[in-house]
C-alpha cells in the first residue's frame, strides 16, 4: 500500500497571523514538502492543478520535474490533472517526458475540474465535461500505446500519423487513476479501462465514497479486469494531528473555521463526524484510517491533504513528521494484516513493467487496443494474484 | 388500498405560523380528496426552520448532513408535493429558495407540486406566478394550475353565505388546488420508484463519442 500526500496549492491567508504567502514562497514550500514527504519515508507527493487564483500550482509536470531531480524514491502524481481543458497530446508529451526523467517514478490522476471560467479560458464548454474527459483519454491512450496515431473526435483537431514523443519509458504508459467526487461516468471509464479510481472523500461523507468506489469494483469485474477486490482504489484523507488530541482541535480551529472549502459553515466537531477529516492524536488518526478499509476494502493509495487553509510551512512539515514516524509506519503494518494475497499493491512502474513482460500474447489477441494494459495484467492477476510487485515484480522503495 | 405519499414544505418562522397552517389545510383538503377515491395517503410534514442550519451548511459544504438527507429522500420521493412560503420582499423567502437551492436540481422532475404563500397583505399574491411557479417550471415540476395565497385578512373570510359568488374564497381555493394535486397523486407511481444514483445514459460509452476503432 502506498501512501502519501496531495497538495491544491492554495495561496491562503495564516488566520492566526493574517499573513499571505507570495506565490514564490507558496511555490517554494511546495517543493520542500514533497522533499520531505521522501525524508519521512511516504511514497506519493501529487500536487493539483489550477488555472486561476488563489491557486499556484499551473504547470504540475514543470513542478514534478524539479523533484524528480531532488529526490529518488517517492512517486510523483497529481490530483488532478485537467483532461477536459488541457490538449491531450500535450498531457501525453508532458508526462512521457516526466516518465524518463523520474526514472519512471510517475503516474497521474485524470480530473474534470470545477471552476466554471477555466473551460471557456481554453476553448471548451463545462456543460462538455463528462464527453470531454472520456474522449480526451481514449486519445491520450492511444498516444502513448500506438506509435502513429490517426485519431478525429468531437473536440480536437484531428491527427494523422501523429507520433507524440518522447514514448513512455519502457514502453509502459504511466499508471492513471481516475478523480472523482460523485460522477458515475467516470468511475464506470476507470472501471472500462481496468484503471485505478481515486476517490477525493474528504469534504463528503464516507457513506457517499462506499457507493461509488462499491460501484468502481462491481464493474472493474463486469469489464473483466480481475476481481471487484483486485480493482484500484486510492483514497483523499485530510488530517490534523497533535501528540494530545486537545491541542490538536487546539491548533486547527481556527483553520478550519476560516477554511475556504468549509469555513462559516458546519462546527468542526460536525464535520469530522460527518466526513474522513480528523482532527486528534497520532493513534486517532491511525484508528479513522483504518476504518476506511471497513467501507472500501483494501486498497492501493492513501493520500491526505496537508498543506492548504493557511497553515504555515513549519506545521505543515511537523504534521508530515508525525506522519511519517508514528502513523504510518502503524498503518503500513496493519493494513498488511489479512490483505488478501491476490489484492495488488499500489501501482509502480515497475510493477506495469513486469506486468507487460509476462502477458505479451494476452495483449495481442485480446483484440482492443484500447484495453492492452490490463489485458496484460487481468490474466496474470487470476493466474498468480501477483500483478503491480506483489511478488517477484521488481519493487522501488515505495513498495513496502 | 392504494397508498401514496405527500410531502409538506412550509417556511413559516413563526410558532404557530400561518404558512404552516396553509400548508396543513392544502394536506388536509388533498388528503380527503384522495381518500375519496380510495387512496390512503402518508403525509410527511417539514418545517424548513427546523433545517434551516443544516440547509445552509449544505450550501457551504455541497453535502447535505444525514439528517438533512434523509428529508430530502423523503420528499423528492413522495407522489405530490406542498411547498408553502410566506412572502418577503416580494419573493419567496431565503430559506425557502435555499432548500430548492441544494437539493439536485433533476429531483423533482415530474414531481406534482401544490404551491402556496403568505402575506399580510394580498397584493403580493401574484409572487406566486413569478417566482415560486417558475422556479418549479426550471425544476421541470408539474405545478397545479391553482396556487394559493392567503393574506392576513383571508383568515376572515368564510366559504358560506357568500355575498357575491364570484369571489372565491380562500375555503374554495383551497378546495380547487386540492382536487386537482389529488387527481396528480393517485396516478403517481413516483414514491415506488426503485432509484438507481449510478444509472448511466443509455448512449453511454465510456470511451467517448468516437470510441477506438
Amino acid at each position: 500500500m502506498q501512501f502519501g500526500i496531495f497538495t491544491v496549492g492554495d495561496l491562503t491567508t495564516d488566520p492566526t497571523t493574517g499573513q499571505t504567502p507570495t506565490e514564490h514562497a507558496r511555490i517554494k514550500a511546495m517543493l520542500t514538502i514533497a522533499q520531505k514527504v521522501e525524508e519521512v519515508g511516504l511514497d506519493v507527493f501529487a500536487t493539483g492543478e489550477h488555472h486561476n487564483p488563489p491557486f499556484v500550482p499551473s504547470s504540475p509536470t514543470t513542478m514534478l520535474g524539479y523533484i524528480a531531480a531532488k529526490t529518488e524514491r517517492i512517486i510523483l502524481s497529481t490530483a488532478t490533472t485537467l483532461i477536459t481543458t488541457s490538449d491531450p497530446v500535450k498531457i501525453a508529451e508532458d508526462f512521457a517526458m516526466l516518465q524518463h526523467i523520474a526514472d519512471g517514478r510517475v503516474d497521474l490522476t485524470l480530473g474534470r475540474g470545477n471552476t466554471g471560467p477555466v473551460y471557456p479560458w481554453f476553448g471548451q464548454d463545462i456543460r462538455q465535461g463528462i464527453p470531454l474527459a472520456l474522449e480526451n483519454y481514449a486519445l491520450l491512450r492511444r498516444l502513448w500505446r500506438e506509435d502513429f496515431v490517426d485519431w478525429e473526435g468531437q473536440f480536437r483537431t484531428p491527427l494523422q500519423g501523429f507520433q507524440s514523443t518522447p514514448r513512455p519509458l519502457d514502453g509502459v504508459a504511466p499508471f492513471v487513476w481516475h478523480g472523482s467526487i460523485r460522477s458515475p461516468e467516470i468511475a464506470e471509464q476507470a472501471a472500462y479501462y481496468g484503471d485505478g479510481f481515486f476517490s477525493n472523500h474528504i469534504f463528503w461523507p464516507a457513506s457517499h465514497t462506499a457507493k461509488m468506489v462499491k460501484y468502481y469494483r462491481n464493474r472493474f469485474e463486469h469489464y473483466g479486469h480481475g476481481t471487484a477486490a483486485q480493482a484500484m482504489v486510492g483514497l483523499g484523507g485530510q488530517v490534523f494531528m497533535s501528540k494530545n488530541s486537545q491541542d490538536a482541535k487546539r491548533q486547527f480551529r481556527p483553520y478550519f473555521d476560516n477554511a475556504p472549502v468549509y469555513g462559516n459553515g458546519p462546527s468542526m466537531e460536525e464535520f469530522t463526524s460527518q466526513t474522513p477529516l480528523t482532527v486528534g492524536s497520532p493513534q486517532e488518526v491511525i484508528d479513522r484510517t483504518l476504518g476506511f478499509r471497513d467501507y472500501v476494502g483494501d486498497y492501493q493509495r492513501q493520500l491526505w491533504l496537508m498543506d492548504h487553509a493557511g497553515l504555515p510551512l513549519k506545521t505543515v512539515l511537523e504534521q508530515l513528521d508525525l506522519l511519517g514516524e508514528e502513523v504510518v509506519p502503524v498503518l503500513r503494518k496493519e493494513f498488511a494484516k489479512n490483505r488478501p494475497a491476490d489484492v495488488p499493491d499500489g501501482p509502480t512502474h515497475e510493477s506495469l513493467v513486469f506486468a507487460a513482460s509476462r502477458a505479451p500474447v494476452a495483449a495481442a489477441s485480446a483484440g482492443r487496443n484500447d484495453l492492452d494494459t490490463s489485458a496484460a495484467i487481468a490474466p496474470h492477476r487470476r493466474a498468480t494474484g501477483a500483478a503491480f510487485g506483489l511478488a517477484g515484480a521488481g519493487t522501488t522503495g515505495a513498495q513496502r | 388500498m392504494t397508498e401514496r405519499t405527500l410531502a409538506v414544505i412550509s417556511a413559516g418562522l413563526s410558532q404557530p405560523s400561518s404558512t404552516r397552517l396553509l400548508a396543513d389545510k392544502l394536506a388536509t383538503a388533498t388528503v380527503t380528496r384522495l381518500a375519496d377515491e380510495g387512496v390512503s395517503t402518508t403525509v410527511l410534514t417539514y418545517e424548513l426552520r427546523d433545517y434551516a442550519q443544516d440547509i445552509m451548511n449544505n450550501m457551504l459544504t455541497g453535502f447535505a448532513n444525514p439528517r438533512l438527507e434523509e428529508m430530502i429522500e423523503a420528499v423528492t420521493a413522495a407522489d405530490g408535493l406542498i411547498a408553502v412560503t410566506p412572502i418577503f420582499t416580494t419573493s419567496y423567502s431565503g430559506l425557502f429558495k435555499s432548500f430548492f437551492d441544494v437539493i439536485d436540481n433533476r429531483s423533482l422532475t415530474d414531481q406534482p407540486v401544490l404551491i402556496g404563500a403568505t402575506a399580510g397583505t394580498p397584493r403580493h399574491s401574484l409572487a406566486l406566478d413569478y417566482a415560486l411557479r417558475p422556479m418549479f417550471t426550471y425544476l421541470h415540476s408539474v405545478v397545479v394550475p391553482t396556487s394559493v395565497f392567503a393574506a392576513s385578512e383571508d383568515w376572515g373570510s368564510g366559504d358560506g353565505g357568500r355575498v357575491d359568488s364570484r369571489v372565491q374564497t380562500l375555503p374554495a381555493r383551497i378546495e380547487r388546488a386540492a382536487g386537482e394535486l389529488s387527481a396528480l397523486v393517485a396516478r403517481s407511481d413516483r414514491s415506488s420508484r426503485v432509484r438507481d444514483p449510478f444509472e448511466l445514459p443509455a448512449d453511454f460509452n465510456p470511451a467517448g463519442m468516437f470510441p477506438p476503432r
